[in-house]
């Protein structure tokens, strides 16, 4: 780059010189992924949200319980599979926007404000941003609905499944969904779709989170359901005091001695 | 311009192989052996099943597991007990474990240009009576150590082992013992671990775990007696011993 000056947006300037070393043999690193099942289900009175927690780099588990319901405003949340940090950052933008909207017009967000403001940032960047959501929430024209895919196409369905466990979770949706289910109902098929996930998805796992959501009042059950915790090991791994070979033993002494003499005496503080 | 015309040159491919996950590991003791594995079969992101064995009872001194491609691994032990068969059949008597590792040297060189997608180890007793683990690479290189670990886990898992059976980076402190083998109970605390660990870690590992102890001719069962579940699969508790041990691990 010859001039000092960057303007607004993604930096594209590596990518040159990125596509040359890939031609050399060096690959890109790879990004934490949220394998990932999630899924979106209507209710007699609103929506209920679930998500797996692991999060993975390839075949190895980079976070065992990770949060994927994103908040966008109070009555809506925004479940994100795909590159987990093109998921946390386009829900934290949209957010951020709302938020903004919300103040500026003096009305409660609406659903859909948040799903067009999602796809047209994905269709501006035609794909490249690594996001498929499942948006949910409750405004004044009641519960919606929506996923949302990586270049920007949305749906709008009653009960919705997205990320490498999204087969599991309609499997299970498809076999039980009814309308105008009582919130137990829903919280429970909720519950069985993602656990589907979490035991049939290799890139799903851990625990199940869930939030629901109605005209009134949104809940954040985080770590609803935990069905795989780790078993006591069989050994302490404690080392020995002095296992670790060293090269060389500095102690310095970090305490300062300092005589501290008063400049003034006798002054007593205003504490009027 | 796929019109079935040769105007265009074509190229067609097809992988005859794939990956199926999963986790094999082995440790040598005095006069005992372990070979465990865990029981996931594996392809993408699907399990194909809960419950694969990947180790095999060769003989009552022999135990082989096999992790890579599960339809060579089948295969490929189905060809090794089919020639220890053959063995015993002109020899009257087992084929050592030594020789054993040397047949499978060969029979997996013998396929040098078309290999056996496996990754082989071979665990049990030497004729002199001591434990012995043999690893193999896919054509056949091959080894005798005192632990091995292989498949999906191996980079998770073979540096514990290090640590824990070599004591690599372990300063030796004074007045304490660095035995050359660990006792039984300490090893097998180790394979459990090492395991459910690499069940949290990596999403290939998991479902069930199947641990088999080999014991030498006259060694007493101590060290075993206290476990869970342990199944005796040798007929004859004079000569050598094969145990097994199962034992549950994470389904997600």
């Amino acid at each position: 780059m010859n001039s000092v000056y960057k303007g607004p947006g993604f930096d594209f300037s590596n990518t040159n010189r990125n596509a040359f070393l890939e031609t050399r043999g060096l690959p890109l690193p790879k990004a934490t992924s949220t394998g990932t099942t999630i899924v979106g289900c209507l209710f007699k009175d609103g929506i209920v949200l679930g998500a797996d927690t692991r999060a993975t780099t390839g075949p190895i588990v980079a976070d065992k319980n990770c949060e994927k319901i994103h908040y966008i405003a109070d009555n809506i949340r925004c479940c994100g599979a795909g590159t987990a940090a093109d998921t946390e950052f386009s829900t934290a933008l949209i957010a951020s926007n709302i938020e903004m909207h919300a103040l500026s017009t003096g009305r409660k967000p609406k659903v859909v404000t948040a799903m067009t403001m999602l796809k047209q940032m994905l269709f501006r960047n035609q794909g490249q941003i690594g996001a498929a959501l499942v948006l949910g929430g409750v405004d004044a024209s009641g519960p919606h609905l929506f996923t949302i895919h990586p270049h920007g196409s949305t749906d709008k369905l009653p009960y919705v499944t997205m990320g490498s466990g999204s087969l599991a979770a309609m499997a299970v949706f498809e076999s039980s969904w009814k309308p105008n289910m009582s919130r137990k109902e829903a919280l429970d098929l909720v519950t069985a779709a993602i656990s589907a996930g979490i035991f049939n998805d290799l890139g799903s796992g851990s625990n199940v989170d869930a939030c629901v959501i109605t005209a009134t009042h949104t809940e954040m059950l985080r770590n609803f359901v935990k069905p795989n915790e780790r078993v006591q090991k069989e050994k302490s791994y404690r080392f020995a005091r002095g296992t670790t070979a060293w090269k060389k033993e500095d102690i310095r002494n970090l305490i300062i001695s300092e005589v501290v003499v008063p400049t003034r005496e006798g002054e007593e503080m205003d504490t009027s | 311009m796929p019109d079935g015309s040769f105007a265009h040159p074509q190229q067609r491919q097809f992988n005859p192989y794939s990956e199926n996950g999963g986790t094999i590991l082995a440790i040598a003791g005095a006069d005992f052996s372990v070979i465990a594995g865990d029981t996931r079969q594996s392809e993408g992101y699907s399990i194909q099943t809960r419950y694969a064995p990947k180790v095999f009872r060769l003989t009552d001194r022999a135990v082989l597991a096999v992790n890579g491609f599960a339809a060579d691994g089948n295969v490929f032990v189905k060809k090794v007990k089919q020639r220890l068969e053959w063995y015993r059949h002109a020899h009257a008597k087992d084929m050592p474990l030594r020789a054993i590792a040397r047949m499978i040297q060969t029979m997996l060189y013998a396929q040098r240009f078309f290999p056996y997608y496996v990754y082989n180890i071979l665990g049990g007793i030497e004729e002199d009576g001591s434990g012995a683990v043999y690893s193999f690479d896919p054509v056949g290189s091959y080894e005798r150590e005192a632990c091995r670990a292989a498949g999906a886990a191996q980079s998770l898992v073979q540096p514990f082992l290090d640590n824990q059976i070599y004591f690599k980076n372990q300063q030796s402190l004074p007045g304490q013992s660095r035995p050359l083998h660990l006792p039984l109970p300490e090893v097998l605390s180790i394979v459990i671990d090492s395991f459910t660990s690499a069940t949290e870690r990596h999403i290939e590992v998991g479902d069930g775990l199947e641990m088999y102890v080999v014991l030498a001719k006259g060694r007493s069962i101590q060290g075993l007696e206290s476990f869970r579940g342990v199944q005796e699969l040798t007929p004859n508790p004079d000569g050598d011993r094969v145990f097994v041990i199962r034992r549950e691990l994470k389904k997600d």
